[in-house]
């Protein structure tokens, strides 16, 4: 028994040492289909755990009928519907081609992605541009406004970004977060003090390659006016910090959470690429002026990448403002959500720490065992969509991950080790 | 000649408020002259330029890249200081201040809060309790185990794991422990002092402390050790570990050992070890018959007698209350005791006395309950057949309620024998309780003798429970042994 036992924890440490290991760089923008090669006209890349049309809930209909109609594969919202309910496109999950997407997470050839490459391991992440706030394809919105900001995405912003990278070198991002944690931010919902950090390091290398000043103008101006644009580059440096984590024999350390507005999911590193699925939960929290929880679609994107690497719901302590989103909560209540994840989590992050805790680091290396042992679920910090397709977000909050995907990784986690 | 030392951590941010205080604490270490962990933006590099600190490596660095640099007076110092540096940077203090309020949910994060921490208590049903105490033993923690229904094979494997690591197991199914002054689980406020204690039962322990802190003395340690500790199949290792750690208390000038009668083989190595111990002992093994003991120990029969041991004295001095010896008359005894080792100590008294009496939980030499025609009775309430499904009755007085009733009606019962167990984890008010049952008796009822373990700097206080048992017309006498004599003189000796 005590052998299993330091199998575990030799595996475990092994996990948390890669992790910590990581160095994520942004380093380029380019199409989806340049990063992805396997990525084929009629193929969507999701948010979330596999589901089909059948099960897909409102929003990701919503957006996958956008983002048809975006790639020219269909002539209008309906037409893309009927050919989605015809089996006309080849859906499957962002996290099975090294990429992460928020909310619905469209990606798709020609949209453009950021490349965050690990260079401890080598290995890259991608992650579609963040669209900003309100009607958004993310959140399922794909009306004209929606359609024609990805088209500039595509044609204008995403070639802007990727030659700045590429001329200055990219951005080492470890430290950007680390001083992000101290501003703020939380990486989730919280990122202005990231996004604003990004715009500051990339936007002489912008105006050095830019080739036209009112292009330039714009794009700083869409960086500088999107509180959210770090999201989607935490997105990918999370995923590019835990593939290199996945499939460790023997180790308990969660290397994804995911979802697809159905099911929950989560991958550990000692299953390889099984995923463990549960209905998901609804998000508790405040919503825009017009709307209730009654419009709520259930949690939803691959944006939980960013808690599985210690940041988000388990970085509360460093964005009190956050904390109120739940319930009656109090800032002063931030901290005991950071405790509260560091009982689930094997380690500490020493180079992204917290003040407020007497720069005690983010909890890191999520260990099923010990959210099946505490029934403490991992908190996500999370936007709200609306449950109907076109609408876009409608409040933000914070969710529980479901119990029975950590139950089901551990019981296939013992019946791979023989004691089930 | 001084040296510079620099190191580079590329893109490693910390805010420049705690890179001071860990610079201000790197400077101050002996043989360096400078010290500053700085971000290296081209301002910072300019202010450690200035202050000769930096050499080619730092002055390398990036504006997203942190720079450690000292100067030192040789290199041996510097490389120390850098030492020092990176292990601040990598151990930061642990959020251990007072706005933390967080309540740890496993042991895992308990210890980390709380990295003095040495002795983990667990009370947790005892399908888990091995597992616990097993975590605790490899965070090397002493292991404090409160819950029962442990195997006995768990027991034995838990305490061979900690005597290789070091570490104490006291218990399965130990009730009270008093360590360096603090009292676990069911214990009582008694002042420190030089007498410890070993007990394999809980409430032997705490009347053996309290009758201590009564005349006057203390406690350094009382270490449980749990009711099995002294059976052949455990063979006492807690207990000979107890021994062993007392024997290097400087505070410690005298251990009392209180058990049951230990396993033969068992009583020998432990009676051996406490030979070889420079504390002199008092050894109560109760209702054992003649012991064979070495030359720095003494046997006591009962706790009363052990505690006045210990002190060196006759009689608990200036707390004997006056009881008035009622009118001997003729009936039973019933002993309704809530402490097993109270009901073990009453026998010891009334088989002195020569009386015909049966118990549930019977010492060597009286009847067992079942099948027996003996006139007295001396019931332990803890035991298995009255707590099934329901709390002890320590922390739940009413589970004597119904027995406490029917035996005050009945006709054919001259005096009732009760004890009273309070301190930290017992019910708030048992005398109170019991006040109220005593008091709805019918005139020419039982005579009602009681007695409170306790002291004064309990929370429910021993002063304010004995009046609220002599409010209640009940007999309170000093001590357990003094109530169960004076219940033994209500009827007669030897009647």
């Amino acid at each position: 028994m005590s052998d299993l036992v330091n199998k575990i924890a030799g595996a475990n440490e092994e996990a948390v040492r890669r992790m910590l290991a990581a160095d994520p760089v942004l380093i380029d923008v380019i199409p989806a289909n340049e990063a992805i090669p396997e990525l084929k006209p009629g193929m969507i890349l999701h948010a979330g755990p596999p589901v089909d049309w059948e099960r897909m809930c409102g929003p990701m209909r919503g957006a996958i009928a956008g983002i048809a109609v975006f790639e020219g594969w269909a002539d209008d919202l309906a037409d893309a519907e009927a050919k989605a309910a015809a089996g006309a496109f080849d859906f499957h999950p962002n996290h099975h081609f090294s990429a992460v997407g928020p909310m619905t997470g469209m990606t798709t050839i020609s949209q453009p992605v950021m490349v965050v490459e690990n260079r401890t391991f080598g290995n890259r992440a991608y992650c579609t541009i963040n669209e900003g706030l309100g009607k958004v394809m993310r959140f399922g919105g794909n009306d004209a406004e929606v359609l024609d900001r990805l088209r500039w995405l595509r044609d204008g912003l995403g070639p802007a970004i990727g030659a700045a990278l590429r001329e200055m070198g990219g951005v080492p991002l470890k430290a950007v977060v680390a001083r992000g944690l101290t501003m703020g931010d939380e990486m989730h919902q919280r990122n202005v003090g990231c996004s604003g950090l990004m715009l500051r390091a990339i936007s002489p290398a912008l105006a050095r390659t830019a080739a036209d000043t009112q292009e330039l103008a714009r794009a700083l101006a869409f960086i500088g006016g999107n509180d959210q644009f770090f999201l989607n580059i935490a997105m990918a440096l999370g995923k590019a910090m835990m593939d290199p984590v996945r499939d460790i024999e023997g180790s308990t350390v969660v290397t994804a959470m995911s979802r697809n507005g159905t099911d929950f999911g989560i991958r550990v590193s000692g299953t390889g690429d099984q995923w463990f699925t549960a209905p998901v939960e609804m998000p508790e929290g405040l919503y825009f002026p017009g709307y209730t929880d009654a419009d709520a679609n259930p949690d939803m994107g691959d944006s939980t990448i960013v808690e599985t690497i210690g940041l988000g719901g388990f970085a509360m302590a460093a964005a009190p403002a956050v904390a109120g989103f739940v319930g009656a909560g109090s800032a002063s209540e931030a901290a005991n959500f950071t405790h509260a994840m560091a009982e689930i989590a094997l380690g500490e992050n020493p180079e992204w720490t917290i003040p407020a805790l007497d720069y005690q680091g983010v909890p890191t290396g999520i260990d099923v065992r010990l959210v099946v042992e505490t029934g403490v679920a991992p908190t996500i910090n999370t936007g709200i969509a609306h449950r109907e397709p076109g609408v876009g977000q409608v409040g933000a909050g914070v969710v529980k991950a479901p119990l029975g995907c950590f139950e089901q990784a551990l019981v296939a986690l013992a019946e791979r080790m023989g004691v089930a | 000649m001084s040296m510079i030392l620099n190191q580079v951590r590329r893109g490693y941010f910390l805010d420049s408020v705690a890179l001071m205080r860990i610079s201000r604490t790197v400077a101050g270490l002996d043989g360096v002259e400078e010290a500053a962990l700085m971000m290296g933006s081209p301002s910072n590099l300019g202010i450690m330029c200035d202050a000769d600190l930096l050499d080619e490596v730092g002055r390398a660095a990036a504006g997203g890249d942190l720079i450690l640099a000292v100067r030192a007076a040789d290199q041996a110092a510097g490389e120390a200081a850098l030492a020092k540096a990176s292990d601040l940077l990598e151990r930061r203090p642990s959020a251990a201040g007072t706005g933390n309020t967080w309540r740890s949910k496993t042991l895992r994060s308990a210890v980390k809060h709380l990295p003095g921490a040495n002795l983990a208590l667990i009370s947790v049903p005892g399908d888990f309790a091995a597992a616990e105490a097993r975590k605790a033993l490899r965070a090397g923690l002493h292991a404090m185990i409160f819950s029962d229904n442990v195997s006995i094979k768990d027991e034995l494997d838990l305490k061979q794991e900690a005597r290789a690591a070091g570490l104490l197991v006291m218990g399965p199914d130990c009730g009270t422990a008093i360590i360096g002054g603090v009292p676990l689980a069911f214990a009582n406020v008694v002042p420190r002092g030089d007498i410890g204690i070993i007990g394999a039962s809980g409430t032997g322990i705490q009347e053996i402390s309290c009758l201590i802190a009564q005349a006057g003395g203390g406690v350094s340690h009382a270490i449980g050790v749990g009711g099995r500790d002294l059976k052949a199949e455990i063979g006492g290792i807690t207990t000979l570990m107890a021994i062993d750690a007392l024997a290097c208390d400087p505070a410690t000038r005298h251990v009392v050992l209180i058990s049951k009668p230990p396993a033969a083989e068992v009583a020998r190595r432990v009676l051996e070890r406490i030979g070889a111990s420079p504390k002199s002992y008092t050894v109560c093994f109760i209702g054992a018959e003649e012991l064979d003991l070495p030359a720095n120990a003494r046997a006591a029969s009962t706790l009363k007698a052990a505690a006045l041991d210990a002190m060196q004295i006759n009689a608990l001095l200036g707390t004997v209350h006056t009881v008035t010896v009622p009118d001997a008359r003729a009936g039973s005894i019933q002993g309704l005791f809530c402490g097993g080792t109270l009901a073990a100590e009453a026998q010891v008294i009334f088989r002195a006395a020569g009386l015909a009496v049966a118990s549930n939980a019977p010492i060597p030499g009286i009847e067992p309950l079942a099948g027996s025609t003996a006139l007295h009775r001396l019931i332990d309430l803890g035991e298995d057949e009255y707590t099934a499904g329901r709390p002890h009755p320590m922390i739940e007085p009413a589970v004597r309620d119904d027995v406490l009733a029917e035996t005050l009606r009945d006709p054919d019962v001259a005096v009732v024998l009760l004890d009273v167990v309070i301190g930290l984890g017992a019910d708030e008010d048992p005398a109170g309780h019991v006040a109220r049952e005593v008091a709805g008796r019918g005139a020419g009822g039982p005579i009602v003798i009681a007695s409170v373990t306790g002291t004064d700097g309990d929370p429910q206080g021993r002063l304010a429970q004995i009046e609220k048992l002599r409010a209640a017309g009940i007999h309170v006498a000093a001590s357990n042994a003094d109530a169960a004599e004076l219940a033994v003189a209500c009827i007669g000796a030897g009647a």
